[in-house]
């Protein structure tokens, strides 16, 4: 067992109230935890980095993207395999081990007590996947309208991707500009819990969409079928991957991955960082390991320019933190984790420069690449997609009220395209006004109509007008079409389900 | 020799004293010359306003959300606030009116957190080390310090960061 301590215990931003204690069993030794961390958390803190060994090469596997969305953390608890720590709250006398290769079922005791979980079945108006920025104003929204709302969750935790963001938010005061991100993700949550008609289901997946507009919903001890008249699809991004030798050695994370790492669970990812991408999500995530004590060597951007914002360049060259262009990633190096690093110049097609080789000495190596929209629920709902580079992957086409082509389902949030929260709560409130508007009588249909042009207004005419969206902009222009459009499309591709 | 060059600041990170200027985010020197006044190195139409409705003066104009924030110089007391509450960390104080040295206000989000008093190191946009300043005024606001910093003479202008001690 390595005895390191990577727990952070003072930190500018945050303050980490750790849980209660719990001993949870790893390969056999106990190991401490704090109530409220992941197991993957838990175990990282403590220095193991590998979690597992890939089936063909057997090649060390550590976690990725820390928030259930790329399955490089499959561990075996209690006796079940391939199921992600960095989902799996800590529970005092669990035991975790790793896997060699596939995972299997073990035919022990514990296995033997399992009674298959009863399914419980919800009729509500709207049902909300994922409780992120933009899922949460969706239901706050529609609950103010006197709808019923459920909203179902993958973490233990509400409030997505704004849990680990440290940096103020930007936008207006309306809009919590001004307030960190795990604060708003705080204030959203407490105005749910006030909330008699939101219920929330943590901990639970939507694993499907079925005939009779049925959702599926699944828990470690819980099954629900969900029968919503409206569906909200808010399940974000996730980070994408970067093909060079060895980027699947432990130490080489996402961005997000090691933000949920540092600022949600207050666990250093590393000693010493390079950063890969300069967008905003390199930018901050570079900030905050400095934030967090981490040394960062550089940022790389393959493109001449940098990637995000100015205002966050800034805040790292000030403290002398090199921002590299035109360089990208040659190979990382190490047996168990990354101990280095290679990057190397490239020239105007970006075809690599041999001799500008840099070598750094690193244990961690983010990538910051870009996201890319988790559409996954959507596509197999039935949505027509389209592929769209500036929105990072996949996004189903929809109208401006962020209707699909599935009848009454709707997207709001980085699904749609990837842009940032503030965008993402805007779209929340957008889908879920329409869905109002067809839910409610006429007199505050008309009202939540009102307010949803408002808001579009705002979103396309103000916050949108900003140069540096502009890719974004054109992108979710060219997905979003009319009525009539949306028709012809429901006409050529008939969706077997439908809502409402 | 009449040159227009390009804004190099989205390459580099770092904006220069001209680019300021050319985008009127300098305050003209007869008002550097009066005391302290803010400036905000915020060159980019980004979508954010935040620093316009908590300024107690009333000295930050925008059109709309995207555009650059402008500052009635005569308007501006350097009181700070703008400081502590641009998320981007952009806005920054200096008062080169005094004789004996110049001060700078920075917004300060890492540990340790220095004391009044304290000899500390002052970097430049780059984060080259300029040399080495002292706290005269400390305070806080939802986590973000902001922080004085008496600094020798001429270096108003560049200083825009501190550090305790050197970064690992
Ligand atoms: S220093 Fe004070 S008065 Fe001047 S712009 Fe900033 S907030 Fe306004
Ligand atoms: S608050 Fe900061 S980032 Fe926002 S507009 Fe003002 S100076 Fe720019
Ligand atoms: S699913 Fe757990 S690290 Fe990606």
């Amino acid at each position: 067992m390595p005895h390191i301590d990577r727990r952070i215990y003072e930190h500018p931003i945050i303050t980490f109230n750790r849980g209660k204690r719990v001993i949870f069993y790893f390969e056999g030794h106990p190991i401490e935890a704090y109530e409220g961390e992941s197991v993957a958390v838990a175990l990282y803190a403590l220095g193991v980095d590998v979690f597992s060994w890939s089936p063909k090469f057997s090649r060390p596997r550590g976690p990725f993207c820390m928030i259930g969305k790329c399955s490089s953390c499959f561990m075996t608890i209690n006796g079940v395999p391939n199921i992600k720590a960095c989902k799996y709250p800590v529970r005092e006398g669990l035991v975790v081990e790793r896997q060699r290769g596939w995972g299997l079922l073990a035919k022990s005791s514990i296995l033997e007590d399992y009674k298959p979980a009863s399914s419980e079945k919800i009729e509500t108006d709207v049902l909300v996947i994922g409780g992120g920025p933009a899922g949460l104003i969706a239901a706050l929204t529609a609950a103010n309208y006197d709808l019923n709302v459920v909203i179902v969750d993958e973490h233990f935790k509400l409030g997505g991707q704004l849990l680990k963001q440290t940096h103020k938010f930007f936008g207006n005061v309306e809009l919590f500009g001004g307030l960190r991100g795990f604060q708003i993700a705080e204030e959203l949550a407490k105005k749910i819990a006030l909330e008699k008609r939101i219920r929330v289901l943590m901990s639970t997946i939507a694993y499907g969409v079925f005939r009779g507009g049925y959702v599926g919903v699944v828990g470690e001890n819980a099954h629900y079928i969900i029968k919503p008249k409206a569906l909200i699809i808010a399940t974000g991004a996730q980070e994408k991957y970067l093909d060079f030798p060895n980027n699947d050695l432990p130490g080489v994370i996402g961005a997000g991955g090691a933000q949920t790492i540092m600022n949600e669970f207050g666990v250093k990812p590393g000693e010493s960082a390079l950063v890969v991408g300069s967008g905003n999500v390199g930018l901050i995530v570079a900030y905050q390991l400095l934030q967090a004590g981490v040394r960062v060597r550089a940022v790389i951007e393959i493109l001449p320019e940098i990637g995000g914002w100015f205002i966050h360049a800034a805040k790292i060259r000030r403290y002398g933190i090199p921002i590299l262009t035109r360089h990208t990633i040659k190979y990382v190096e190490g047996d168990v984790r990354v101990r280095k690093a290679t990057i190397i110049a490239v020239d105007e097609k970006f075809n690599p420069l041999p001799g500008t080789e840099k070598e750094f000495d690193v244990d961690l190596v983010l990538l910051a690449i870009g996201l890319e929209p988790d559409s996954r629920l959507a596509i197999q709902a039935g949505a027509v997609v389209k592929y769209m580079p500036e929105l990072g992957g996949f996004v189903p086409v929809r109208t401006r009220f962020l209707e699909t082509t599935v009848k009454n389902m709707y997207i709001a949030g980085d699904i749609s395209g990837i842009e940032e929260a503030t965008a993402a709560m805007l779209e929340g409130k957008i889908a879920s006004l329409a869905i109002v508007s067809r839910l409610v009588d006429t007199s505050r249909s008309s009202k939540a109509l009102e307010e949803a042009e408002k808001v579009l207004k705002f979103l396309w005419e103000e916050y949108r007008a900003s140069p540096l969206l502009l890719r974004a902009k054109r992108g979710k222009e060219a997905v979003t079409i009319s009525i009539n459009e949306l028709e012809d499309l429901r006409k050529k591709f008939p969706s077997p389900v439908s809502f409402g | 020799m009449i040159y227009v060059e390009k804004f190099t600041f989205r390459e580099t990170g770092v904006i220069k004293l001209e680019e300021l200027k050319r985008l009127n985010l300098l305050p003209p020197q007869e008002r550097l010359l009066k005391g302290p006044v803010a400036i905000l190195e915020c060159p980019e139409e980004i979508p954010c306003n935040i620093c316009v409705p908590f300024c107690p003066s009333k000295a930050i104009q925008m059109e709309s959300i995207i555009a650059l924030p402008k500052i009635v110089w005569d308007k501006c007391t350097g009181c700070g606030i703008c400081v502590a509450v641009c998320p981007g960390l952009a806005a920054f104080v200096v008062d080169i009116s005094k004789q004996d040295a110049d001060y700078v206000t920075i917004p300060h989000e890492l540990l340790p957190v220095p004391r009044v008093g304290d000899k500390v190191m002052i970097l430049s946009r780059s984060g080259e080390i300029l040399g080495e300043g002292v706290v005269i005024r400390v305070w806080e606001r939802n986590k973000t310090y902001v922080i004085t910093i008496k600094v020798p003479k001429g270096l108003g202008l560049e200083v825009r960061a501190i550090l305790s001690k050197p970064l690992k």
